[in-house]
């Protein structure tokens, strides 16, 4: 019973709850479809986008700032990695400056928060349109149509490798998340990011060099948004400037729902997670059931409003 | 004649009893104290009053009416205003809209600007000094912006936005000098007294007694959610308010004087100057010695902290920590083995949000991990190593700071210090607005630290506070530092003298 009651308290309880019934109500209108593997494997499988830049989300969020240029950053990233590949360069190489590329503009964005003393918000509002723009530049506005040289295996199994389940880019999510959650629980920098996020104030008295920080972790989001892109290239299998707009909405959504608060110094990897498969489950789901594109964007629009007033009133509720 | 009567009220929460029989009775016409420790139920009766909480049992009338308002706007209507510690102005509009907010004159929902203008500048009139050409009116006027006046400024505003309505019949204020200079001070007891002698009856809530004493007509004490006592001012002395707040005397509130000896200089600063504030700062700190710093409020002593400590700029003069000369910035102040503690708990002494365990280690991590990873056991226990310490009254490090009562959270702050085992403690109000129980603790934790060769630097605005444990004191006064001064035969009147500039 303790136990139980220990359970429900995690910010991730919540969401995980919704995910489960959510399912189940799918389950039972399309018993059939719905309990099929393949159907879980292609919503893992869908997932891994979001997913993945859901965690540096999560960590930006829990520091107590926002970054709405990650859908803009995916889009760079499959577009600087597809170029590379259409040099001749081998997919693993390509792939490293990719995310190598993604994480140095991600410690500009932190750097710029920093140094200009401007909102997070505002800062990345600009790189968001920087990002698109250098995107589209670089693409020649166009699609560009590289040899995926095997990074496509990343998002499937293949005929000889069913023993993976599922796709090695979701297991790499997965991996991600737990890294980054023990960051957060075992180590000094995690405890200062949720400190500056909780009071910047006191961190700093306390001797904590915020701006460290802030730079550390929007690199760290923008090493993760350079993954989520590598996987939306092994998707696409092209790279696409005019990709992943309204992205950033999606993932930051995904936090949310799992128990990130805007405010800062909450935020929990597991819960975005679930945040995100769960919107991918709503999509699924009514998709299977032959619901039109507008109801699934109001349902995911209202599951977002549900989660975070549940959120808010448990937070209310006195010990 | 009796205007507002508290009739056994009581009110829980959950288990807490909270108010367990509160029955006093205040009269028009007159000022009266509320007097008691941080928890003795004070705040409960103000938000019964304000109608933010309803009580349990007992009656409470005003004028004789039940008095059972829902919201503080109901309040209001009933007579019942409120003047709240943290002022609650929208610092972006001006004078008038705020004084009218909530209660517009309009028509069909159209401002009436005129009026708007003549209710505001009716209620300033009441609290401003009526001089020929308004010389001391520090800027009020109707259409002045909140956010350009001082702290002062803003309190009457406040007075002026309460009393302007036209039921206006008890006017509650809330620790209303906390934050003023004496003078400013003086000035709000001055509009205190008009408006009691306009026939209003004004709830005085205060930690100062001396205030009381100089302000108030009659008096009640709350001690544990009940009214221990009440009656006239002039029948009681700060020392029998002590003992019935407290249950004991009030002299035991300092611990007794060792004889302390100095050490090696581990602080020295020649001519510091800040943006605005220091101007002119020159101390030599030694260790095994407790330093007071007094002034009055807007005098600077909190901005050379925060100049000595690296966070805020410094444009003059020199700092020599041990032996590191120059400015620094926190976290390497922090390694030179200073610590401050600020003097506003709640927005940066503690994260409210963060348990009691991660604010006491969090100036502490790189000594309790390795290579950048820890186990959260070892913080909590670290962390219950303190409270155990301190006597932090929880039940529990992993619950929220914001659990604790302020006493608690302060000592909480102070822990991080500790934990830190910084050497040097910048300590900026240490015993504002907690209980006396904490406080004791609080002086003899200084004394023990100072026996033990730190140095302590505290500042206070409590005169007795700074005579009853410090081994010498200086006084800053509009930005300058004056001498320091041994403590035996100085008396608070000479202090005070020199703050003021006198």
């Amino acid at each position: 019973m303790n136990a139980l009651r220990a359970l429900a308290k995690k910010p991730w309880f919540g969401p995980l709850l919704a995910l489960i019934v959510v399912y189940l109500l799918f389950l039972m209108w399309t018993p059939d479809t719905f309990a099929r593997p393949i159907t879980l494997i292609t919503m893992a499988r869908q997932t891994v986008v979001v997913g993945t830049a859901a965690v540096g989300m999560t960590l930006v969020i829990l520091l107590g700032g926002i970054d709405l240029s990650v859908g803009s950053l995916v889009a760079l990233t499959t577009v600087i990695t597809a170029r590379l590949l259409q040099n001749g360069m081998s997919a693993a190489s390509a792939a490293m400056v990719g995310i190598f590329a993604a994480t140095a503009i991600g410690a500009i964005n932190g750097g710029l928060i920093v140094g200009l003393r401007v909102t997070p918000f505002l800062i990345t509002l600009g790189t968001m349109s920087i990002l698109r723009g250098a995107a589209k530049g670089l693409a020649d506005e166009q699609k560009i149509d590289a040899p995926t040289r095997g990074l496509e295996m990343l998002m499937t199994t293949g005929p000889n490798r069913s023993w993976m389940i599922v796709p090695p880019g979701v297991w790499t999510t997965l991996l991600l998340a737990g890294i980054f959650a023990a960051v957060l629980h075992f180590t000094v920098f995690g405890k200062h990011a949720k400190a500056v996020g909780s009071n910047e104030r006191t961190a700093r008295l306390a001797g904590i060099q915020v701006g460290r920080i802030k730079v550390y972790t929007y690199a760290i989001a923008g090493f993760l948004a350079g993954i989520a892109g590598i996987f939306e290239l092994s998707t696409l299998t092209v790279g696409d400037p005019t990709d992943s707009i309204g992205l950033e909405l999606s993932v930051i959504a995904s936090v949310v729902i799992g128990g990130g608060s805007l405010a800062g110094g909450q935020g929990s990897i597991v819960g975005a997670l679930l945040g995100a498969l769960l919107m991918t489950v709503i999509r699924t789901g009514s998709t299977q059931v032959g619901l039109p594109n507008w109801v699934q964007e109001i349902l995911t629009g209202a599951i977002i409003i549900v989660a975070t007033g549940i959120d808010s009133a448990r937070q209310r509720k006195p010990a | 004649m009796t205007r507002l009567l508290f009739d056994n009220v009581t009110k829980s929460f959950g288990a807490t009893r909270a108010l367990r029989g509160v029955s006093f009775e205040a009269k028009p016409g007159s000022v009266h104290a509320i007097v008691g420790e941080n928890g003795a139920g004070k705040s409960t009766l103000m938000n019964i009053l304000a109608g933010a909480v309803k009580p349990d049992s007992g009656t409470i009338t005003v004028d004789g009416a039940p008095h059972t308002p829902k919201d503080p706007q109901q309040a209001r209507d009933a007579g019942v205003a409120m003047v709240h510690q943290e002022l609650s102005l929208c610092t972006h509009l001006t004078v008038a809209e705020n004084i009218v907010l909530g209660v517009e004159p309009s028509r069909f929902g159209v401002l009436n600007r005129r009026a708007i203008q003549e209710t505001a500048q009716k209620a300033l009139a009441e609290v401003l000094p009526q001089t020929p050409g308004g010389d001391d009116s520090g800027g009020i006027t109707p259409g002045a912006k909140v956010s350009d006046l001082p702290p002062s400024a803003r309190q009457l505003v406040e007075i002026a936005r309460a009393i302007s309505h036209p039921a206006c019949r008890v006017l509650v204020l809330d620790e209303p000098t906390s934050s003023l200079t004496s003078h400013d001070a003086a000035r709000l007891f001055q509009v205190i007294h008009k408006l009691r002698d306009k026939g209003l009856t004004i709830l005085y809530i205060s930690h100062f007694l001396e205030e009381v004493m100089a302000i108030a007509d009659r008096y009640t004490v709350f001690r544990d959610g009940v009214t221990v006592a009440s009656g006239n001012v002039a029948d009681t002395s700060v020392n029998d308010l002590v003992e019935k707040m407290a249950g004991r005397r009030g002299e035991e509130v300092f611990p007794p004087r060792t004889k302390r000896s100095p050490g090696e200089e581990v602080v020295h600063i020649e001519h510091l100057a800040g943006k605005v504030r220091p101007v002119d700062v020159s101390l030599s700190l030694r260790r095994g010695e407790i330093v007071g710093l007094f002034g009055l409020v807007g005098a600077g002593r909190t901005e050379f902290f925060r100049a000595l400590f690296g966070l805020d700029p410094i444009k003059n003069g020199s700092i020599k920590v041990g032996s590191f000369l120059g400015p620094a910035s926190p976290s390497t102040r922090l390694s030179q083995g200073v610590g401050l503690l600020s003097e506003d708990r709640a927005a940066e002494g503690v994260a409210l949000s963060l348990s009691i365990s991660d604010n006491i280690v969090m100036s502490a991590l790189r000594r309790l991990s390795k290579w950048g990873f820890f186990l959260p056991k070892t913080h909590e226990l670290e962390a219950s190593r303190w409270v155990e310490r301190l006597s932090i009254k929880t039940s529990d490090a992993t619950l929220p700071v914001s659990s604790l009562s302020g006493g608690n959270q302060q000592k909480a702050a102070i822990a991080r210090l500790l934990c830190r085992d910084v050497d040097i403690f910048l300590l900026d109000e240490p015993t504002r607005g907690i209980d006396i129980t904490s406080k004791t603790q609080i002086y003899k934790l200084l004394i023990d630290l100072a026996a033990k060769g730190k140095a302590v630097l505290v500042i206070s605005s409590y005169l007795p506070e700074l005579l009853g444990i410090c081994d010498r004191i200086a006084v800053m006064s509009r930005g300058t530092l004056g001498p320091l001064h041994e403590v035996g035969g100085l008396r608070e009147e000479d202090l005070l003298r020199e703050a003021l500039g006198a």
